[in-house]
């Protein structure tokens, strides 16, 4: 875990309400696994905003470290106004990154709109070990990411205007009925209630998932025991999203939005 | 320059300690700081039985600070001795524990348990966490029963015993007069206060609790207030708490009579803040040509006649 004040190297909308960020820190890039997130913030002083935020990585390109954000409160408008050379206050990667050296033949990525953020990286990792890659995108409406470093996507849309029409689920489970990857295990990441129908799917059809879930945490390394997720087994109610998880098997968890 | 100070005969090496609850039992952040360049550890609150806390959600985030409702999630003190234990006695600052119960006698109960063991300096009693249904706030409120507490858990241990109270009252030092004539050793204040955050579009409560505890600089004036207010009613050491986040905020604290500070929600964002504010009120001290960061407590140049607080006292 390295906690490092690092300067900005680019920060810009790469496709509408998409912002991409940049910055290099070797120090991080050599150690991120896929699945991972930073907790970041702006300023030594950031009042009135108190807390970091935490993002997923999104990519490592040599040394320089990717984030993938869109603006949905105060925190992120605020991280959106940093320009380059702005300097920014990291701590990471921490979490349990995807079981991407698992046995498996296929990665199955499913994400709902900004959950695509992990998975650019996970998609360089596994091309390396050469497994086959599909990607599922969902969106309310037209939702691109063109942009970014992806294989064989497939959209769903829900008011049809690409892809599929239908959520990412119901894309997923009609591609399945036509095709059958071999080996597959999903990655799933986007709002709670795709999730959760991500989830039922796997458990039902007796696939592989794992799940990366967001988490209102104060800390990002287990102190504040701010972040919940309610266990479906074993002797403790709830796991840390931050340090157990934020990637979990879909079996461990009880998803409620 | 002298920067340590005692509670009792232990002594501590500076006026800046970490607060329970916002450094967990010390291992988690070894990576990022050198805790053992810490005034003292205040240990997560120990309760009897593990608890699992609260459901989600526990934390939002409010103007300059955040309200949290964990619900005093933790390990348990049998875990806590097995596995914490061993770790925070090898480091070379001072181990505060701190219980928090829902019964008078479960106080005793993990008071007596830690008692039989090695490597704990001091107690942390916590009477005044507000997001549990049993004891708690019921009991930091309730300035018989805090004193009732302290009195029972008195004779129970020879090592320093610091109440922590709550500022959810409405003169904090009637209560630190109580428990100083119940035999603490010191007070600690303030805990959260009680708080609350609303979802205007789902019209629920942002916390699962509906309230829960505010902290951070948000409340750090209030906080001040109340140290004051404390200080000024007993001889007893006052632990000075809530929102520092500088050497500047903690040297507040100490001029109106904090003999120590301790950091909480700061710890959250940046783990080292801690050891980086206990260095700089030491060079603070150096530049005010001081021998002692403890010629700064109570050291407030206020007139009191003036001082509306003074009515209450």
């Amino acid at each position: 875990m390295i906690q490092q004040v690092v300067r900005l190297e680019s920060n810009q909308e790469v496709a509408e309400g998409l912002f991409l960020m940049r910055f290099d820190s070797a120090m991080i890039a050599e150690r991120a696994r896929p699945g991972q997130f930073l907790n970041i913030r702006t300023e030594e002083r950031w009042s009135p905003l108190l807390l970091r935020r935490p993002f997923s990585i999104s990519r490592v390109v040599g040394t320089s470290i990717e984030l993938l954000y869109n603006v949905v409160g105060k925190g992120t408008k605020n991280l959106s106004a940093q320009r380059p050379g702005d300097r920014v206050d990291v701590l990471g990667p921490l979490g349990k990154p995807f079981g991407a050296d698992d046995p498996f033949e296929t990665a199955v990525v499913v994400a709902g709109g900004l959950g695509i953020a992990p998975f650019p990286f996970l998609t360089d990792y596994l091309e390396k070990k050469r497994t086959k890659i599909l990607t599922f995108v969902g969106s309310r409406s037209l939702f691109t990411v063109d942009a970014l470093h992806l294989q064989n996507v497939h959209y769903a849309t829900e008011d049809g205007s690409r892809g599929f029409k239908g959520n990412v689920v119901e894309c997923l489970a009609d591609y399945l009925k036509k095709n059958r990857p071999p080996g597959p295990r999903l990655f799933g990441c986007g709002p709670t209630k795709m999730l959760g129908a991500l989830s039922t799917f796997a458990q039902t059809h007796q696939l592989a998932c794992e799940l990366s879930l967001e988490g209102d945490m104060a800390c990002g390394i287990g102190i504040c025991q701010g972040c919940p997720v309610e266990r479906t087994k074993g002797s403790k109610k709830y796991a840390l999203v931050c340090t157990e998880g934020p990637t979990f098997d879909c079996r461990d968890i009880v998803l409620t939005s | 320059m002298k920067t340590s100070f005692s509670i009792g005969d232990v002594e501590f090496k500076n006026r800046v300690l970490v607060a329970s609850g916002t450094f967990g039992y010390g291992d988690e952040v070894k990576d990022l700081v050198d805790v053992n360049k810490l005034g003292g550890i205040i240990t997560k609150s120990l309760s009897w039985k593990p608890r699992d806390g609260n459901p989600p959600r526990r934390i939002v985030e409010t103007p300059s600070g955040m309200l949290n409702s964990i619900g005093l999630a933790n390990i348990g003190v049998q875990a806590f001795i097995d596995e914490k234990l061993p770790y925070l006695s090898t480091l070379k600052t001072k181990i505060v524990v701190n219980i928090a119960a829902s019964s008078v006698q479960e106080y005793c109960d993990v008071l007596s348990l830690l008692e039989k063991q090695e490597g704990i300096h001091a107690y942390e009693i916590n009477v005044s966490c507000p997001n549990v249904k049993e004891g708690g706030l019921s009991f930091g409120t309730d300035c018989a029963m805090t004193k009732e507490i302290t009195a029972r858990l008195r004779p129970l241990t020879k090592k320093p015993l610091i109440i922590k109270l709550t500022p959810n009252v409405t003169h904090v030092s009637e209560f630190a007069r109580a428990v100083e004539e119940a035999g603490a050793d010191a007070v600690s204040l303030i805990n959260t206060l009680v708080g609350m955050a609303v979802d205007v579009r789902t019209r629920k409560p942002k916390l699962s609790t509906t309230t829960g505890g505010l902290s951070g600089p948000a409340i750090k004036p209030i906080a001040l207030a109340k140290v004051y207010e404390a200080a000024q009613a007993v001889k007893i050491p006052v632990l000075g708490i809530g929102g520092i986040q500088s050497a500047e905020d903690a040297i507040e604290f100490l001029l109106v009579g904090a003999t120590a500070v301790q950091i909480g929600t700061m710890n959250f964002i940046d783990a080292g803040a801690s050891v980086r504010i206990a260095e700089q009120v030491r060079e603070f001290a150096e530049k005010a040509n001081l021998d002692d960061v403890g010629k700064l407590v109570g050291a407030l140049d206020a007139n009191v006649k003036y001082s509306v607080l003074q009515s209450w006292l």
